[in-house]
């Protein structure tokens, strides 16, 4: 190992590293600065330039329709947790069952998820409106947690992960042991596809988390809102009185710092490798 | 007991004799767990695809004054719809718009994902500046795309902006870049922005799968690191180039969020702007639903041609280079 330390360290190379970040960073920091500024201030003073209202942009944002912000973040942490975590088991079942078990249609039902990720989910959306609009789910939580559930690229995942996690043998073992099939799902299989589930519930969380279209549409009721439906209405109402820019300016930084804090506990579960089911099949 | 039972097995048996020791398991295991997910499959992949293949062939017939309950019937159209769709002066536009926008935006965010995860990699023992560099470029992957470009929209604003003071403290005038001629370029920004940091980790992770000692032994053959990074470390990670490049694909086709929200603060968003903004103008603003549902299906179609053609085009020339 010792040659590669010994190996030439470019300072060409790291300059271009810390440019891609400081090209990352610099909405984050500008949010950051921005959401101290009184609205006054917001278009007045010099944009990095950090203020002393930051805790009274706080407390005008949760006065805004009595704490309407906060139900938002909290529809949004019901929406992703929950459909993160139905998607994750369900996907777990179907890959499990892709991987490990023999049956007629299978190869059938595998190719028609993989279509199935590569259709786009936008797409769907006005579709799903239309059929959910005809069994009256619209404008419920349930239009935007059911579709959240299915996840194409989940199974395709959990199909790799169980073959790669799950030995044979092992099956085998804890059915002679006298445990149904069922039994050995949640006690056994589950626990050893542990690590790849969690990659699975990142995926379908973040993906939640982001969604506009889908609950933009599916919802008439704000109070039902995710947190990027409701700063884009905050933004629209912002066009008219620019008082609300604050709120929008505070919001989107209370909004970004969950995720922000869930990457960083979680960075080491984020190694995606998008071909490594190219490379098993 | 279960010791004796498997270690046989583990030596001898094929996938083909597991299996084949399996009679005691119901038959109907394999569908119990597929079940919900083919359930779910159905009704929120399937179903809807199908009702907007069956409406795009679908229109309202207006009988009489156009009055009371039943002088609105449903027929069938044929392909009218799909007529329309092409033919409306808003469609191609929107098309070309977004082809646009495509150039710019995938290989930019490639490009910079693979130059910056190939950084990461001949980076790999000093470590605090590339872990810093690698969690920073990957955040905004953690900013919904709403919020991302509201962010960018605030500092595109001219007096807002730390981008129009740079230029200023330089002397020149700057640029306007919600303007007509620039918006494309801001909203093309922010796909680059959001999308590097994933696509960089993705490649990223395809690198370290690569023993060190194999960049090694080059090294010692006299390779430069340019030479390594184009002989071997992009061969390698082709396959992981070829699922970005598909899924940038499917994403450029359904640009949506960022426009959006970046109307409130730019005139020159137009409602049809990219040909999703078009399928939510006709559905929901002049409720034609079925010109909405022939856009979709249209939009789709080209999805799978475009990712399951270049799938096929690259595929093969990937797979081709492991024999």
């Amino acid at each position: 190992m010792s040659v590669i330390s010994a190996r030439r360290r470019s300072p060409l190379a790291t300059t271009i590293l810390l440019l891609g970040a400081a090209y990352c960073l610099l909405p984050v920091l500008w949010v950051l600065i921005a959401s101290s500024k009184s609205s006054g201030e917001l278009f007045s003073t010099f944009t990095l330039a950090p203020s002393t209202h930051l805790f009274d942009n706080l407390a005008d944002l949760s006065g805004y329709r009595d704490g309407l912000y906060w139900r938002w973040m909290a529809n949004t942490a019901l929406y992703a947790g929950v459909g993160a975590a139905a998607s994750t088991l369900i996907s777990a079942m179907a890959g499990y069952a892709l991987a490990k078990f023999d049956f007629p249609g299978k190869s059938t039902v595998f190719n028609v998820i993989l279509a199935g990720v590569l259709v786009p989910g936008v797409l769907l959306a006005i579709p799903q409106y239309l059929l959910l609009a005809k069994v009256g789910m619209t404008n419920t939580y349930w239009a935007v947690l059911l579709p959240s559930f299915i996840s194409p690229y989940g199974i395709y995942l959990a199909r790799i992960f169980a073959a790669a996690s799950v030995p044979t043998e092992i099956l085998e073992a804890s059915r002679i042991d006298g445990a149904g099939d069922w039994r050995t799902f949640f006690t056994v299989v589950l626990p050893m596809m542990r690590t790849g589930l969690v990659t699975v519930f990142l995926f379908q969380f973040v993906a939640v988390w982001n969604n506009f279209m889908l609950p933009y549409i599916m919802l008439g009721d704000d109070r039902l809102y995710p947190i990027t439906v409701g700063l884009n209405g905050l933004l629209n109402q912002g066009a008219n009185q620019p008082a609300m820019y604050t709120a929008v300016v505070t919001g989107a930084l209370v909004s970004i710092v969950p995720l922000i804090a869930m990457f960083l506990t979680l960075q080491r579960y984020w190694q995606v490798d998008l071909a490594a089911g190219g490379v098993k099949a | 007991m279960s010791l004796i039972t498997t270690a046989a097995p583990r030596t001898t048996a094929t996938p083909a004799a597991t299996a084949r020791r399996r009679p005691a398991r119901s038959a109907g295991t394999p569908y119990a767990f597929l079940a919900p997910a083919m359930i779910l499959f159905a009704a929120f992949l399937a179903a809807p695809i199908v009702y907007a293949a069956y409406l795009s062939l679908r229109k309202v017939k207006v009988s009489g004054l156009g009055l009371g309950a039943k002088s609105r019937t449903e027929i069938w159209a044929g392909l009218d719809n799909y007529a329309r769709s092409l033919s409306d002066p808003d469609f191609l536009p929107s098309v070309g718009r977004i082809g646009l926008y495509g150039l710019i935006v995938v290989p930019t965010m490639l490009g910079l994902a693979l130059l910056f995860a190939l950084l990461l990699d001949a980076n790999r023992t000093r470590r605090s500046v590339g872990k810093f560099a690698r969690i920073s470029i990957f955040l905004p992957y953690a900013v919904p795309a709403v919020v991302g470009s509201l962010l960018w929209g605030f500092l595109y604003l001219p007096r807002v902006s730390p981008i129009t003071d740079a230029f200023e403290a330089v002397g020149i005038t700057a640029p306007e870049l919600l303007s007509r001629d620039l918006t494309l370029w801001a909203v093309a920004n922010i796909a680059v922005w959001g999308g590097t940091g994933f696509n960089m980790i993705v490649i990223y992770t395809a690198l370290r799968a690569v023993p060190l000692s194999l960049y090694e032994s080059a090294r010692i053959d006299g390779a430069s690191e340019v030479a390594i990074a184009w002989r071997i470390k992009i061969p390698i990670v082709t396959p992981s180039l070829i699922m970005t490049f598909v899924f940038s694909l499917i994403a450029t086709l359904q640009v949506f969020a960022e426009p959006m929200t970046l109307r409130p603060l730019a005139n020159t968003i137009s409602t049809t702007w990219t040909p999703l903004m078009k399928v939510y103008r006709d559905a929901f603003t002049r409720n034609d639903l079925y010109a909405a549902a022939a856009t979709s299906v249209i939009i789709a179609l080209a999805t799978f041609i475009l990712s399951f053609g270049f799938l096929k085009l690259v595929g093969r020339r990937a797979f081709n280079q492991e024999d």
